[in-house]
């Protein structure tokens, strides 16, 4: 009983101290349903009757069709990195192969190298190809960011399969190939759906490519959002339901994923 | 295992990724299986290759040329002349300061916050699950739309929600963005981060060994000498990743800057920077040697911090 009153306290407070934080996100989501009138009101108004023009205004603006471009490029990107990544991820994992880690070091370090040292010259080369504002060619660079990050964390995976498994599948005369698709993809599809919900984030997430290789037909939802900053006169309600609209699939995706979101995190260092 | 740091060298990846390569070709007869094996891996290496280093080989030859966007026909090979105009102009040293004030205070404040939720999430209390559903959100919002709800929600100086808390606790109320910029974009991006960082120490805190730490109660140790003994020491390579990987992300931040305060105010990190040399100017080539710059010191302050923890990355650590 002694230790009972600190418990309650400290429960509390770590209720307090989560709501605190998570306010700008609870503020976002009702401006969206006020009208601008209400959500310019000073002191800012916690009850107040609902309203839809915020979102009307949105779909006015085209808001559909921007999001629709950030699905195909995120989807699009994931389903090339799962691919691609899936037989990377069991050929660097199912025994030491002698350039393994070399390999992993490599992958590692693209992803430290700076998104923007390569942004011009694929500017001027999608450009001269005639693929600047096209949403595939955003969701090809999106993938080749996202491969370095899919195999350490699907490796980290396979990793885990016991070696009896797969042995047991070679005795029988299975193939690599085989093995990969039969036996190790679904024992591990949890791992893989994880993998890929966290590369759909980063995808879905990104402003700064978006913004440079993409103009009115391919633009993505960030570049949508962020040409609110030089809006006139009032706005905070139809900027506060793009908001929402636009940070929703990936808040979804990743409560589902949240079991597996520290492992994506750390590169599969942390299981 | 050689030295990380030597590894981030982007001439040395493409020398390993070359020998890789020649090796792969003469041992790909001894067995069927490790030709299929190989078969597997290049299709992705090769993928990112192309869409990765090369347009940075590609970005150290622009950073030679005198190429103008408006004359294009008039281009010439000028040797180190963009460094110098780089060098000379002035913009470098405010953008390395920037950045580093920026990543280290978004860093060391994120890691503090992160601390405390974790510590406070991982006791077991009434809701525990939606508590840790719920402090996740921030780090998954768009950037671009937190960024934005930030700016006009909360810190505007007429209706935003901070000054009206600050108002009603007797606090001053600035204009947050225009009065402290480097402090609001820290605050935005502390916010962001702090999700990822508890998410890390949290998983370090549930690994720990309860045997252990129910010993330590019955032979009388307090919670502080429990913490500081037996938690602290277990959490070190947690602390490790999570330093390392937020100082990576937080190094490259481009969004919140974008949308704040577009550079001013002393804010003008070294991607803003990049940004606004190559997309606002039609400098080619000196926009590229701004870009081989950057990359060569943000791959300084990544190894500065990876040389003595990349060993957590290969070993593992199992929560």
């Amino acid at each position: 009983m002694r230790h009972q009153r600190p418990n309650v306290l400290l429960t509390i407070a770590t209720w307090v101290l989560v709501i605190i934080f998570i306010f700008p996100v609870f503020w976002t989501i009702l401006n969206g349903f006020k009208s601008e009138f209400d959500a310019t009101a000073n002191p800012p108004k916690f009850l107040f009757s609902p309203d839809l023009a915020g979102y009307e205004l949105v779909a006015q603006r085209g808001m559909l069709a921007y999001l629709w471009n950030s699905v195909v490029a995120s989807i699009g990107s994931t389903v090339v990195v799962m691919l691609l990544s899936i037989p990377a991820a069991y050929a660097l994992s199912v025994r030491e192969i002698k350039q393994s880690q070399n390999t992993l070091f490599f992958l590692i370090s693209t992803r430290f190298l700076p998104v923007a040292a390569g942004i011009l010259p694929l500017y001027l080369i999608l450009k001269n190809l005639g693929f600047l504002d096209n949403v595939w060619a955003l969701a090809i660079i999106y993938a080749a960011i996202n491969i370095p990050l899919a195999i350490w964390m699907l490796r980290s995976f396979f990793m885990e399969i016991p070696k009896e498994v797969t042995e047991a599948a070679r005795i029988d005369g299975a193939g690599i190939i085989r093995e990969l698709v039969r036996i190790v993809v679904p024992i591990t599809i949890p791992g893989i759906v994880a993998a890929a919900l966290i590369c759909f984030i980063f995808a879905w997430n990104e402003y700064f490519i978006a913004t440079l290789v993409t103009g009115a037909t391919a633009k993505t939802t960030p570049p949508f959002l962020a040409s609110f900053v030089d809006g006139r006169g009032f706005f905070l309600a139809v900027l506060s339901s793009a908001a929402t609209l636009a940070a929703l699939p990936v808040v979804v995706v990743g409560w589902l994923a949240q079991k597996h979101l520290v492992r994506g995190l750390s590169l599969g260092a942390i299981k | 295992m050689p030295a990380f740091s030597a590894r981030l060298w982007f001439s040395r990846d493409l020398r390993e990724v070359r020998l890789f390569l020649q090796k792969a070709k003469s041992t790909t007869k001894k067995t069927a299986d490790k030709a299929k094996l190989k078969g597997l891996l290049y299709p992705a290496v090769i993928f990112v290759i192309i869409l990765t280093q090369l347009p940075f080989l590609l970005t150290i030859v622009f950073s030679s040329i005198n190429w103008n966007l408006l004359k294009p026909a008039d281009r010439q090979f000028v040797g180190l002349e963009n460094y110098a105009t780089v060098f000379s102009s002035g913009d470098l040293i405010p953008a390395l300061i920037a950045t580093i004030t920026m990543t280290t205070m978004a860093v060391v404040s994120s890691l503090l916050l992160g601390l405390l939720f974790a510590l406070l999430l991982d006791r077991k209390f009434k809701g525990r699950a939606l508590a840790r559903t719920l402090i996740i959100t921030p780090f998954l919002v768009m950037p671009a739309a937190a960024a934005l709800s930030w700016k006009f929600s909360m810190f505007d100086t007429n209706i935003g929600a901070v000054n009206y808390f600050a108002g009603l606790l007797g606090l001053p109320e600035p204009a947050w963005i225009t009065d402290y910029p480097m402090v609001s974009i820290v605050i935005v991006l502390a916010w962001q981060f702090t999700p990822f960082m508890m998410l890390i120490l949290l998983a370090g805190l549930q690994s720990q060994d309860q045997e252990v730490l129910e010993a330590a109660a019955v032979d009388g140790s307090s919670t502080w000498k429990t913490f500081q003994l037996i938690t602290m020491p277990h959490l070190r390579v947690y602390f490790e990743i999570a330093i390392l990987l937020g100082t990576i992300i937080l190094l490259q931040v481009f969004d919140p800057i974008a949308i704040l305060t577009k550079g001013t105010g002393g804010t003008k990190t070294l991607s803003y920077l990049l940004y606004e040399r190559a997309f606002i100017g039609l400098n080619v080539g000196e926009a590229a040697a701004y870009g081989v710059i950057v990359v060569v010191i943000t791959i300084v302050l990544a190894t500065l911090a990876l040389r003595t923890l990349f060993s957590v990355f290969t070993r593992g650590v199992r929560a």
